[in-house]
């Protein structure tokens, strides 16, 4: 279960946001500029909030009243960012396992066959960054957080930067992750189109504050 | 005209050595420095800046005449090393790789600094949520990304310390064997009478190695380029 309830001055920009979820895939829902991103990194720990508790599953990640800050890289959360983020100076199947050598995780042959099956990027692990297509750097990306083996998964936008028939290329596969992977994700986006197929439970956000949660039908409300 | 003598070698060699001495000792503090001043907003951080960039303005004879003060026999620093771990820079070749050093200094830090500036924060933040410690980031990504500019910073500090002269000369004297680089040299023989032509062959052998570490560094840099985005 992920609890947040931060405060964060950004310059103009205030975000206020209280919410707790369950589900699978809680999708964060707002236009742009509605502070998703900044949200989605206090979760990170990318961003500090000024104030206030962010816990998972009841371990407390933030906690400005105590002074507690876990620093991002002993979270054990999984960013999938908008741009993808790979390494440039290593290849694929090194960008893929370099979370699991950041965790000190044993190799994992069955997951890393599994992922990079499910994902579709066999073909690619010993090409660099530099020689991939938008879709394919972001299924990379897709790929290394999962095989970091986060307890919950950030997707910002992952298909924000995709024309429209590579985000049908796309979609399918997080589908797929959704049904096998069993991690807990959320997922940002302002495309209800795309909750509406991924996410099980919505966050609405709207000018730094969260304006409703519940089911995916609150999206038509 | 190209018979080296005995004494010319030892100034050639004794220039290398102390060229390679300074870049290799200056390196690991100059990338630190860099990466501070790149990434780091502290109080005072104008002041180190301007500290670094001194000896590029100041007189030579002056950084010289400093470095003598500070760390000669009686200096305060100098006369610290030499009790307690018998290292001495007065008047000898490891003075003129101090005082290599220092001058050559702002010139090694800064491409590093603007290299270590262009890596992209975003890539650090990618590697901090896979479980990447600050210490991680910093040798997986930063460096590698930075690594055309850290080379370019040494080679440009180095060939900057093998010419470098008016410091060295002041700090550590002119020594034949000792403290007598090729600049110094060159300038011992053109007060001589007949040392033209030995003068001359000093001139073209520091054209030579500026020239060689100059294509060395667009060599290394095109190759750092090359790993690090091409296939």
């Amino acid at each position: 279960m992920l609890r947040v309830d931060v405060v964060k001055q950004l310059g103009e920009f205030s975000l206020r946001a209280t919410f707790e979820t369950e589900g699978r895939v809680t999708g964060l829902f707002g236009a742009s500029g509605a502070g998703k991103t900044s949200l989605v990194s206090m979760i990170a720990g990318l961003l500090r909030p000024d104030r206030g508790t962010i816990s998972i599953d009841g371990e407390i990640m933030d906690d400005t009243a105590k002074a507690i800050h876990v620093p991002a890289w002993r979270r054990r959360i999984g960013y999938v960012f908008q741009d993808a983020r790979l390494f440039p100076h290593l290849d694929v199947a090194q960008n893929l396992d370099y979370g699991r050598r950041m965790n000190r995780l044993a190799d994992d042959p069955t997951q890393r066959k599994r992922v990079t099956e499910l994902l579709d990027i066999g073909h690619l692990l010993d090409r660099r960054p530099g020689k991939l297509s938008g879709g394919e750097r972001q299924r990379v990306a897709l790929g290394r957080a999962l095989l970091s083996k986060p307890r919950l998964l950030l997707l910002d936008e992952p298909l924000g930067s995709l024309d429209e028939g590579r985000r049908a290329e796309i979609l399918p596969y997080l589908v797929r992750l959704r049904d096998e992977a069993r991690i807990p994700m959320v997922y940002v986006s302002h495309d209800p189109a795309e909750l509406r197929q991924l996410a099980t439970q919505i966050v609405l956000l709207k000018g730094g504050r969260v304006t409703s949660v519940g089911g995916v039908k609150v999206l038509s409300g | 005209m190209f018979d080296i003598t005995p004494t010319e070698w030892i100034a050639i060699l004794l220039s290398l050595r102390v060229a390679t001495v300074a870049t290799l000792v200056a390196t690991p503090l100059g990338i630190a420095l860099a990466y501070v001043l790149a990434r780091r907003d502290f109080w005072g951080k104008s002041l180190l800046d301007a500290l670094i960039h001194l000896p590029l303005v100041l007189p030579p004879v002056v950084t010289g005449y400093l470095l003598l003060l500070a760390f000669g026999r009686r200096g305060p620093i100098g006369a610290f090393l030499a009790d307690n771990f018998g290292i001495v820079f007065a008047f000898r070749w490891t003075g003129a790789a101090l005082s290599c050093g220092v001058m050559s200094f702002p010139l090694l830090v800064r491409p590093m600094r603007l290299s270590i500036e262009a890596v992209d924060r975003r890539l650090e933040q990618a590697a901090e949520t896979l479980g990447a410690a600050p210490w991680r980031v910093f040798f997986d990504v930063t460096l590698p990304l930075a690594l055309p500019g850290v080379l370019a910073g040494m080679v440009l500090g180095f060939a900057k310390a093998i010419g470098e002269f008016g410091a060295t000369i002041t700090f550590v004297s002119n020594i034949p064997g000792e403290t007598q680089t090729i600049s110094s040299a060159i300038y011992s023989l053109i007060q001589t009478p007949d040392g033209d032509t030995a003068a001359l062959r000093l001139v073209i052998i520091s054209m030579v190695i500026a020239v060689a570490a100059l294509i060395g560094s667009e060599w290394f840099a095109r190759r750092a380029t090359k790993r690090l985005h091409g296939n």
